[in-house]
């Protein structure tokens, strides 16, 4: 079984905060983190798991500036066999139907059976690529997944729809997947694997080696900012004890204690 | 300016509330643009659904067909790139739902039209499409323009744009299917429902919910500790089920649970928004996070800028206190 993944370079913003920069149009980075998006990270781990299975090979491509090579190496460590970063300097704004465009080009020639990718990156928030590209290569795809099983040439999967239904559905392979989080517990590369991935090859593709004259972007972004503030909480100030009392008070009061 | 279509969600026979907000926005837009709002109806008996939709659109085109019983991407595909291609709406709105996200980007590119996606607000000027929507984990806003052309597919976020009552009497247009085979590639199986299982947080007049922010499996018993001496159910928010910290059905939020109980307290949980629409309704909500600016302080009524590890003791042993000085 032959897989890729195709993953994404993201800041960690969960549990940080975030500030525009001076264009408008970005965020400044000096004090974020950076890492695999989430649910790639999911996605690769499910690969990982499908070649333990059946065997075969796990590629993993990512388009993203030079420091994306870092993330590519822990998912060599992991257990993918070829790594591959496609020049985000060669190819200026992106969004989701460019960036699928994009990978379109590098994967149309490849041998596969199933595509993997997260199902969101948390930056950009579209939910877009991996449905484009499906569409792209003309294969059948399924978002939000949280349980394959591959079965001959056919994958069951489940997708999750909300409130906690789930929908089983079959798709007939070559066929692309964008994985959910939670899917599986993705594993830590182990020292030795790093230090063994830090030999491999990562090979670099950028516009000479994939057309782009007809790629065009969908969404142009013209500014971030600040949400509008809605119902804003009352932040409750002072000593842990002064705080403690009035949202003790304040329970009382409502009769909840 | 052409048409606005709006795509009716419905699931296991009822129609789902995010169409009636498509339907709200297409109304909006379509009156502002001095156009018309034909609502999609692809079902199966659909007799019902037809009167509960013909006064929020000016047209209601319906397909009716035993294909449509249960969504599936790629047959709405096929029947809405064909309406698409005889009608050349200027805008097809579909909701940023499971079935939504399946849908869209396919269908848009398949006929290669613009598309954006989980928007919280659309708007048309001079035949620019602007939108709202939101990046990196709902600490920003962003303004995307799409590329101009002569139509464009956006899909809304659930719950940005409030339903309201509509006054129209739609005209109903019946088409045959276009659809001859049925896709192989493709196949709908069945709806597996979610577990019950052994403690139910919609029940609870209290719940402590908590996310990414503690950190740490081993910090768990402190937190349930905590929820019991407050007389709550511990519930949480994705990270800590994706972590297998909690099972799903602790889980609050669109995939998850919704619940509306007296009292609401967020610990370490920022407020990304699948989180948000399972909680807001609650009476009173106390949100602790690190970041001043985490969503949840929005929807929050109390708020504390702090570590959660050293609120949730402090205000633990002052609830003892006040129940020993009750007596």
């Amino acid at each position: 079984m032959d897989i890729i993944v195709c993953v994404k370079r993201v800041p960690q913003t969960a549990e940080a905060e975030v500030k525009v920069d001076s264009s408008k149009k970005d965020i400044i980075k000096d004090r974020l983190t950076f890492d695999m998006n989430e649910s790639d990270t999911y996605a690769l781990e499910e690969a990982i798991l499908l070649k333990e299975k059946y065997g075969g090979t796990l590629t993993v491509v990512s388009l993203g500036p030079v420091e994306t090579e870092d993330t590519l190496r822990i998912a060599l460590a992991k257990g993918a066999d070829h790594a591959i970063r496609i020049k985000a300097e060669d190819f200026g704004e992106l969004d989701g139907y460019k960036t699928a465009q994009i990978l379109k080009e590098l994967i149309e020639d490849v041998k596969y059976d199933l595509i993997f990718t997260g199902c969101m990156a948390t930056d950009d928030a579209y939910s877009q690529v991996g449905v484009t590209l499906a569409e792209l290569l003309g294969i059948p795809h399924a978002t939000m997944v949280t349980k394959i099983e591959v079965v001959d040439n056919k994958a069951y999967v489940h997708r999750e729809l909300e409130g906690g239904l789930l929908e089983h559905l079959e798709i007939v392979l070559p066929a692309l997947c964008t994985i959910q989080t939670g899917i599986n517990d993705p594993r830590y590369a182990s020292l030795i694997a790093i230090r063994r991935a830090a030999k491999k090859e990562i090979k670099a593709l950028g516009k000479s080696e994939i057309p782009s004259e007809n790629i065009t972007l969908n969404s142009i972004l013209e500014e971030l900012f600040t949400p509008p503030v809605g119902k804003r909480a009352e932040i409750l100030t002072g000593s842990m004890d002064e705080i403690s009392t009035k949202l003790s008070g304040i329970m009382k009061e409502k009769g909840l204690i | 300016m052409n048409d606005i279509l709006a795509l009716v969600e419905h699931r296991q026979g009822a129609i789902r509330d995010i169409t009636y907000e498509l339907l709200t926005c297409g109304r909006k837009l379509a009156e502002k643009q001095n156009t018309k709002l034909t609502a999609v109806l692809l079902g199966h008996g659909t007799d019902k659904m037809i009167e509960q939709l013909k006064s929020k659109a000016h047209r209601l085109l319906v397909i009716d067909n035993e294909l449509y019983k249960e969504f599936n991407a790629e047959t709405y595909q096929i029947t809405l790139a064909d309406i698409i291609q005889k009608q050349n709406p200027f805008l097809i709105l579909i909701g940023h739902t499971a079935f939504g996200w399946d849908l869209c980007p396919a269908l848009a590119t398949q006929l290669r039209i613009p598309f954006t996606t989980d928007c919280l607000d659309v708007e048309i000027t001079d035949s620019i499409i602007k939108v709202t929507r939101q990046m990196f984990d709902g600490k920003l806003n962003a303004h995307v323009t799409l590329r101009e052309h002569p139509s464009y597919v956006v899909t809304l976020r659930s719950g940005s744009i409030p339903a309201e009552d509509g006054n129209l009497t739609a005209e109903i247009n019946k088409m045959e299917t276009p659809v001859t085979v049925e896709p192989e590639y493709r196949k709908f199986i069945e709806y597996i429902e979610a577990a019950i299982g052994e403690v139910d947080i919609t029940k609870a007049d209290i719940v402590v919910s908590v996310g990414r922010g503690i950190k740490d499996q081993s910090n768990l018993p402190l937190l349930e500790d905590f929820a019991n001496t407050v007389g709550g159910v511990l519930g949480c928010s994705r990270p800590v089920v994706d972590a297998g910290w909690l099972p799903k059905d602790r889980q609050v939020g669109s995939s998850g649970k919704t619940v509306k109980p007296k009292l609401y307290i967020a610990l370490g949980i920022s407020g990304a928004f699948q989180h948000i629409v399972g909680m807001k309704a609650a009476d009173t909500i106390i949100a602790v996070n690190k970041d001043p600016n985490a969503p949840i302080f929005n929807e929050a009524d109390y708020g504390i800028v702090d570590d959660l590890f050293k609120v949730v003791p402090a205000l633990k042993s002052k609830i003892v206190e006040l129940r020993q000085a009750k007596g």
